[in-house]
């Protein structure tokens, strides 16, 4: 289990304009291609000097294809993270607020202590 | 040597500068009264007369990332370009353009490194919103160049409260102590209870009044000890998962003193998270 790569996605997919229309439609080929192409990548190395052993396990890979933000919650993802891609993601297609307070809801059932986040 | 002018410590809120820049039916009904406390709150950085500008803040995974995290690290650089296509995207932040004070910068590491505090360093600093929306809402013509001081409040392990208290205490001593005849104010801006990603989020109020209560408390009173007495990393989770924000207003505790009353005191209860307006005037005044 990788916390720390799940939150790799969401950071890097955020920062890419292009990247977080990609994932919005196309979201279980983009999570292949990152995984395969981008996850290795050492953000402050050029693409010669990258890891050769960061993947996802099952069930992250199948939260992050399935746009499945309760479950990145419970799996430790970064809250932030999370929150800011999906509201890039989903806010528009709702009323003002519409989305954040959905997104709530749907984590409702969390009791704390929620689930940790350190990596 | 240097004088600390002001001593700020503020929320940062993003919205604001959306809400008070819009007009008609985008304007929301809570912008007019949040202009006018933000407006009376930036009188008391003005009527210090500052020159120079430390600023406390926390970047929100924007250019520091966790395959290279440093717990506490200041700008060292003639400028600093400023906020990030996410904050453009969400927030409606434009992009800035900020001085550096970097004879000061050095000297808060150099001496800091000496005063047990292993500073990062940046010689190429983007900064965000917990640094430009105190510039917008206090210092909107941002004329005044800056030294950026960054915690980790953010991405465990982080330190623990009395360490940000004890950074704050070596921040205003290094800057007394800079060989300088400047006018310093020490700004500062984290949170009181918030929650962002989790079941709590968005609520009418902030996730937890009852903790902003005390947190008010011990700001304006300058209660680090009763403050310290009960925050700890773990308990900061119970108000609400962003609440570790709330420790760069210890870190601005510490820089204030203890005991020390602020002399100037507001707030406004928001949806999602409540506002919050602490000045001190180190030398009693207020005026140039």
């Amino acid at each position: 289990m990788s916390k720390y790569l799940l939150n790799k996605f969401l950071f890097t997919v955020d920062r890419d304009p292009e990247l977080v229309e990609r994932y919005r439609e196309e979201p279980r080929a983009t999570v292949e291609w990152w995984e395969s192409e981008y996850a290795n990548r050492i953000l402050g190395c050029h693409t010669g000097e990258s890891s050769t052993w960061l993947r996802f396990d099952d069930v992250e890979r199948e939260a992050l294809a399935a746009h499945d933000y309760p479950r990145l919650f419970e799996l430790g993802a970064h809250p932030f993270l999370t929150l800011t891609l999906f509201i890039a993601m989903f806010e528009r297609d709702h009323p003002p607020l519409g989305f954040q307070l959905e997104y709530a809801r749907r984590l409702s059932h969390m009791r704390l202590p929620y689930p940790d986040i350190a990596t | 040597m240097a004088e600390v002018v002001a001593v700020i410590a503020s929320t940062h809120h993003p919205f604001y500068y959306r809400a008070s820049t819009a007009t008609g039916e985008d304007r929301p009904p809570f912008a007019d009264e949040w202009v006018r406390k933000v407006e009376a709150f930036r009188q008391t950085l003005t009527r210090a007369d500052p020159d120079v500008l430390v600023m406390v803040g926390s970047d929100h995974f924007h250019q520091l990332w966790l395959d290279n995290m440093p717990q506490f690290l200041v700008g060292k650089a003639p400028f600093y370009d400023a906020n990030f296509y996410n904050e453009e995207r969400e927030f409606g932040l434009p992009r800035m353009l900020f001085k550096g004070q970097e004879d000061l910068s050095a000297y808060i590491l150099r001496e800091g490194l000496d005063a047990g505090f292993d500073l990062a360093f940046s010689n190429e600093l983007r900064i965000d919103h917990s640094i430009t929306c105190p510039i917008i809402t206090l210092r909107p013509q941002n004329d005044l160049p800056i030294v950026p001081v960054y915690t980790n409040i953010f991405a465990p392990p982080l330190p623990r409260p009395g360490r940000f208290v004890a950074l704050g205490r070596t921040i205003r001593q290094l800057v007394e102590s800079w060989p300088a005849d400047r006018r310093v104010a020490i700004i500062g801006t984290g949170h009181l209870s918030l929650e962002l990603g989790g079941p709590r989020q968005f609520g009418p109020h902030g996730p937890d009044p009852e903790f902003d209560r005390k947190a008010v408390e011990w700001i304006s009173t300058g209660d680090i000890e009763g403050c310290l007495s009960e925050v700890t990393l773990d308990s900061l989770w119970e108000p609400g998962n962003a609440t570790h924000g709330f420790m760069d207003f210890m870190l601005m505790m510490g820089v204030a003193g203890e005991g020390r009353k602020a002399d100037y005191v507001d707030t406004y209860d928001l949806f999602h998270t409540m506002e919050a307006y602490f000045t001190w005037y180190p030398s009693g005044g207020g005026s140039a």
